[in-house]
């Protein structure tokens, strides 16, 4: 698993080449490693957006409307909950839980944490991802 | 005089609150100034709605103020908080403030306190006592102080920690290792995570301890990935307590040789199934293991291994620091010693409460949590995580304990408490846990695997009105094939919160109301 986080690390994903040599390496067949790559809902198959968006769908932030913020947060950002956009610019995902269950509804935006999530809140993750998404065009 | 120092938190509930941000603002507004304080990132003291809590020396105690915004810190500054003044966010001695007064905290002392990456603090608050009361004992006075103190299992299924102990010790083989469970993946749980951030040397210390009592060497934490700064703060403790020669061979001249490592799961929360997380350790599918064999016999590569939670590893340096006694005159009945409460969800007060065990759940919720956070009436608790039970109202009068719980279809668990106001829709928790199982089952036994799947069916049936009543049938008789035909607490455990919101809250599910009680 540390070779599998590693490569996630570089690619942003898990690249199926890899899965012959990790196999190879370990001496294990190529169904064992890409068994082990498919199990965990960490590892991604193909790349995912250039923002990564997760929102807890766990049950403490579901006490606190995450549900709603969800839907709010589809509309926003123009794609379904786990979906990337066409333009591959952002993902959209469910986690289970990021331990910030007495600040919920919380989320892991590019890897930032954050708590206490309203519409506002979801409004300005949606603004710095578009006004991103402007640069890119930019240039 | 010596400047005071100002405490500004490095834990993941602060910082997703805007801790980072307020420590920039707040060394750039002091350097502004051209004064220089001594600004340590100390863990949370677990109170979270005060998060960020920012706490200055003075010579009555620590003054808090809270939660600050980067843009509050100007105001704070201006008031004078370095010397302890008055401010809107004030909130008077840390120490006083009620939710933590109340609290025993055996587990969490250290936590907020002091610095976590220093050795000299967390010495200097009893830090290596029971490490170094342990090498005086020898191993097997070790296990039975363990044994003594009563101390079971914190992750949910209770399971007496000494009795563990002594089968690893008794089993014969080469090498032993102690696996630490931080694969804290409960809705509504946070203790562990707050441990790793507050006070890393604590559970570097119980696992040491561990390994002496039991002859093992070495040592793994299994963090969940959702945890990364608990992960990148535990790697940092341990180069310092290696650095230290805190780990290692000959620990600090003892004789004991032990050491540990981080590893990092990838997002299943069946990992935190104690043999299916070895698997993963072992970096296969984590795929959940008939017992027997248990892992005390053939565990982690097939050696005798302790595994045990983060919190039972975390306890064991002051069950040996006081003694096992001191410990164990804590709590109620069979549950010994203290348990860290987690209050989360829609709760007013929510954060980590530590004590005995025996207080009433409905303390925990309106006393010490403050009732809901939306200020409309709490509906239902879920206790013990997404496999944990539901309990309306009417049952807030059950102690905390683990056999108080179970008499009533219901687990502790991890300690966690979400709250739900009376917006909730019953029905729709019990069809979240069918689909959290199908989500999470490692497909190894088919009453999870597929019987979550048909238990979402079969509520959304039950929602849609079709064929209500036998519809009703067919889940609770799933629910009991699930219950007793699944290989772990997985499978096993769903069908407590979906038949307590069936049984507590049938309107929910277009069923007539549940009578009120007459003593209520």
């Amino acid at each position: 698993m540390p070779i599998l986080h590693a490569l996630q690390e570089t690619f942003g994903f898990v690249p199926e080449p890899a899965v012959p040599m990790i196999a190879e390496t370990l001496n294990l067949s190529r169904a064992e490693v890409w068994g082990v790559v498919t199990f965990y809902h960490d590892f991604r198959r193909e790349p995912a957006g250039r923002h990564v968006v997760k929102l807890c769908a766990a049950e403490a932030c579901q006490s606190m409307g995450s549900t709603a913020l969800a839907a709010y947060a589809e509309e926003k950002l123009g794609v379904a909950m786990g979906e990337t956009s066409a333009d591959g610019r952002v993902t959209l995902e469910p986690i289970y839980c990021l331990g910030l269950c007495a600040c919920a509804p919380s989320a892991m935006v590019n890897g930032q944490l954050l708590g206490r999530l309203d519409t506002a809140a979801i409004d300005e993750i949606a603004h710095d991802i578009a006004r991103d998404g402007a640069k890119e065009m930019a240039r | 005089m010596k400047t005071p120092r100002i405490f500004v938190p490095n834990d993941a509930t602060a910082i997703a609150c805007g801790a980072d941000k307020v420590f920039g603002k707040l060394k750039d507004a002091l350097a502004a100034r051209g004064v220089t304080y001594d600004i340590v990132r100390n863990g949370s003291r677990g109170l979270f709605w005060l998060e960020p809590l920012i706490e200055i020396e003075t010579p009555a105690g620590r003054v808090g103020y809270g939660p600050v915004k980067p843009s509050d810190v100007e105001s704070l500054l201006e008031a004078g908080f370095v010397n302890g003044a008055p401010h809107p966010l004030c909130v008077g001695l840390v120490e006083e403030i009620p939710f933590l007064k109340k609290q025993t905290r055996l587990t969490f002392a250290r936590c907020g306190i002091i610095d976590p990456l220093s050795l000299d603090d967390y010495k200097a608050h009893g830090g290596y006592k029971g490490f170094e009361r342990a090498v005086a004992l020898g191993p097997a006075a070790t296990v039975e102080e363990v044994f003594e103190s009563g101390l079971r299992g914190r992750g949910g299924a209770g399971f007496p920690t000494g009795i563990k102990w002594r089968t690893v010790a008794a089993a014969p083989a080469d090498q032993r290792y102690i696996v630490c469970n931080a694969d804290e993946g409960d809705s509504g749980t946070f203790a562990d995570r707050l441990i790793m951030e507050a006070d890393p040397f604590c559970l570097i210390e119980g696992m040491t301890i561990a390994g002496l009592a039991v002859g093992a060497t070495k040592g793994f934490v299994y963090c969940r990935s959702e945890y990364p700064l608990s992960y990148a703060v535990m790697e940092k403790a341990i180069a310092i307590a290696r650095q230290a020669g805190l780990l290692g061979r000959n620990i600090a001249g003892s004789g004991v040789d032990f050491d540990m490592e981080m590893r990092l799961g990838a997002g299943a929360y069946v990992c935190g199934e104690e043999t299916a997380l070895l698997d993963s350790l072992e970096g296969k599918r984590g795929v959940v293991r008939a017992k027997p064999p248990l892992p005390a016999h053939k565990g982690l590569f097939g050696r005798p291994t302790v595994i045990n939670n983060l919190i039972s590893l975390a306890t064991v340096p002051v069950i040996l620091e006081k003694g096992g006694k001191f410990y164990k005159d804590f709590g109620m009945g069979r549950s010994r010693g203290t348990m860290p409460i987690q209050l989360a969800g829609n709760i007013k007060h929510g954060g980590l409460f530590e004590t005995a065990f025996g207080i009433p759940l409905g303390e925990l919720i309106y006393d010490i949590g403050g009732g809901t956070a939306s200020g409309r009436p709490v509906r239902a608790v879920q206790a013990g995580g997404p496999l944990g039970a539901y309990l309306p109202t009417s049952q807030f009068d059950t102690p905390f304990d683990y056999e108080a719980f179970a008499a009533k279809d219901a687990l502790i668990g991890h300690g966690g408490i979400v709250v739900f106001d009376d917006t909730v829709d019953m029905a729709h928790m019990a069809k979240f846990a069918m689909e959290f199982c199908a989500h999470e089952s490692c497909g190894k036994c088919t009453p999870c695997r597929i019987g979550s799947t048909r238990g979402v069916e079969t509520i959304d049936k039950v929602i849609a009105g079709e064929r209500r009543d036998a519809n009703l049938v067919v889940l609770r008789d799933l629910c009991n094939t699930m219950k007793l035909g699944s290989l772990c607490a997985l499978g096993g455990f769903t069908p407590y919160p979906v038949l307590s919101a069936l049984n507590h809250f049938p309107e929910d599910f277009g069923a007539a109301p549940k009578l009120p009680q007459a003593a209520e």
